[in-house]
């Protein structure tokens, strides 16, 4: 059975709590996996080599710990996927700076993504229970192709906020207005204004998730298949 | 099919079967667009429980539209008519199910909303509990579509007609009609229009919208009807049921050069104009939407 590995690092549990919210579905991955780690939800104290490892939360550069858990998550995890905004791109954790220490020493908080080599990240704070699932299926059915935007994502060095939308689209002359990141942005941080996509600095969170849900900036193949219904 | 490459010369991509149709309701036809498919097929859905709720664009001021959760089958109609503009429907896939309440949502969109929504159905990453609750999207056939204030030029400087004046706007016989509320009506040529164009639709390569259960404009059809690709299996039961119980009138679609002939022709005019606008793009090494 496949061996699976849960290593939360400065996150929230925000992102299992997503992955348990998959109710019913969460049982059948519980039973086509092992789940071999996971501090919340299995009394495991130490990370085991596993197949899959997948971390939720950004990596405290000024926490030791932190950072020998990242480097061991590389080394035991044969897929490492950075699972949550914090993990694969930064999320909340980018504003972290002076004043805001949880100790008075620890202030730099980096993605897991730049510390090591993610094989897989996965945007979104949280991502939906439902995308998770689908990424775990399909890590589990080695459907590259679904995982391919994830996969690139994992060596993006976008800045992963609203500002993408405006250079990587609206600059682009590719925006269309659909509206599709107002509705998925998860602080409502975005407001359809003539058509296009007005971001609030002060509301984004550098989640991700409206550049990721953008049809233009990338379109993966899978999408533009008419399912047999 | 593949939207943006590869068997692009396939026009319409893959449907079951195409027909001509109207509404029956002449309280749709008197508003409608063309054969009131969408308002119908909404109205049919909301009516018959299919549908508890649909996205559509209303009308605002100024002919501006706005996108809206519509609940009851007045309000469908008091959207019904296609606005030359953008309106960013998909913006209230979130707000249908959080604020509305919906667990059966039908979405009316532009090709290119279609694809968002099918892009978001496959990659929830910002959808939490919300992709099964859309039950049916209903597509429109696009050439581009006009930014508002290239819309508003077109109607008030080449047209000569105030925006709050407007009663309708259409496109047929190769010109951009504008209808009065005093019974006016103007036109101008389709060429003239083209530099209002919003140039984000000349990477889009989806005239008929190749994604949605059903898919419906006027091309194609005589006046005061729709043509209507039905492509999957749920967009096929219910325009059955409309037309076995009376809501849609159907007749065969004309397959000579002014019904699929003249439809093809425009599907393909996109296809290749604006595959061409992706190269040269790409030529000057600005990007163009990724399809791995």
């Amino acid at each position: 059975m496949v061996t699976v590995a849960y290593v939360q690092l400065s996150g929230c549990c925000g992102c299992l709590i997503s992955l348990s919210d998959t109710y019913e579905k969460l049982i059948d991955i519980l039973n086509s996996i092992d789940l071999v780690y996971c501090q919340t939800l299995a009394d495991a104290r130490e990370i085991p080599n596993a197949d899959i490892i997948m971390v939720e939360g950004a990596v405290c550069l000024d926490d030791h710990h932190a950072m020998e858990v990242a480097k061991e998550v590389r080394e035991k995890g044969k897929i490492l996927v950075a699972l949550g905004a914090c993990s694969a791109i930064g999320g909340i954790t980018r504003f972290c700076k002076g004043g805001q220490m949880p100790k008075p020493v620890q202030g730099s908080f980096s993605a897991l993504s730049e510390v090591v080599k993610c094989d897989l990240a996965v945007p979104g704070c949280p991502p939906s229970p439902e995308l998770i699932v689908n990424v775990i299926i399909a890590v589990l059915n080695g459907d590259m192709e679904y995982l391919s935007p994830f996969a690139k994502y994992a060596e993006s060095t976008s800045t992963s906020c609203g500002c993408d939308l405006i250079t990587n689209v609206i600059n682009k002359s590719l925006c269309m207005g659909c509206g599709v990141c107002t509705s998925s942005c998860p602080t409502r941080a975005i407001e359809m204004i003539e058509g296009r996509p007005l971001v609030s600095s002060e509301l984004c969170i550098k989640c991700g998730v409206c550049s990721f849900q953008c049809p233009r900036i990338e379109l993966p193949k899978g999408v533009c298949q008419l399912d047999e219904e | 099919m593949d939207i943006n490459r590869g068997d692009y010369m396939d026009p319409f991509g893959k449907y079951n079967s195409i027909i001509s149709a109207r509404a029956t309701d002449k309280r749709i036809l008197k508003k409608s667009q063309d054969g009131g498919i969408v308002s119908a097929v909404f109205i049919y859905g909301l009516e018959n429980g299919l549908l508890d709720g649909v996205i559509v664009a209303d009308k605002g001021e100024k002919f501006k539209p706005v996108p809206k959760v519509a609940t009851t089958p007045e309000e469908v109609i008091e959207a019904a008519g296609t606005k030359y503009t953008v309106c960013p429907n998909i913006s209230l896939l979130k707000s249908a199910v959080r604020e509305y309440g919906c667990d059966r949502i039908g979405v009316v969109g532009t090709p290119c909303q279609i694809i968002s929504t099918k892009k978001a159905i496959k990659y929830p990453v910002g959808f939490r509990h919300l992709t099964d609750k859309i039950a049916l999207t209903v597509g429109i056939f696009c050439m581009e579509n006009f930014p508002y204030n290239g819309m508003k030029t077109v109607v008030e400087e080449l047209c000569g007609i105030r925006l709050e004046d407007v009663v309708k706007v259409d496109i047929g016989k190769g010109k951009f009609w504008v209808y009065t509320k005093w019974g006016e009506t103007k036109s101008v040529k389709l060429k003239e229009t083209h530099p209002y164009e919003q140039i984000a639709c000349h990477v889009c390569t989806d005239y008929t919208a190749e994604l949605a259960d059903i898919s419906t404009g006027s091309v194609g059809s005589p006046d005061g009807w729709s043509s209507v690709f039905l492509r999957t299996k749920k967009g096929e039961e219910i325009i059955n049921k409309m037309v076995d119980e009376g809501y849609l009138e159907t007749k065969p679609i004309d397959e000579g050069k002014f019904g699929l002939g003249i439809l093809k022709k425009l599907a393909l005019t996109k296809k290749e104009k604006n595959l061409k606008e992706i190269e040269y793009r790409k030529e000057l090494g600005l990007p163009v939407p990724i399809i791995e």
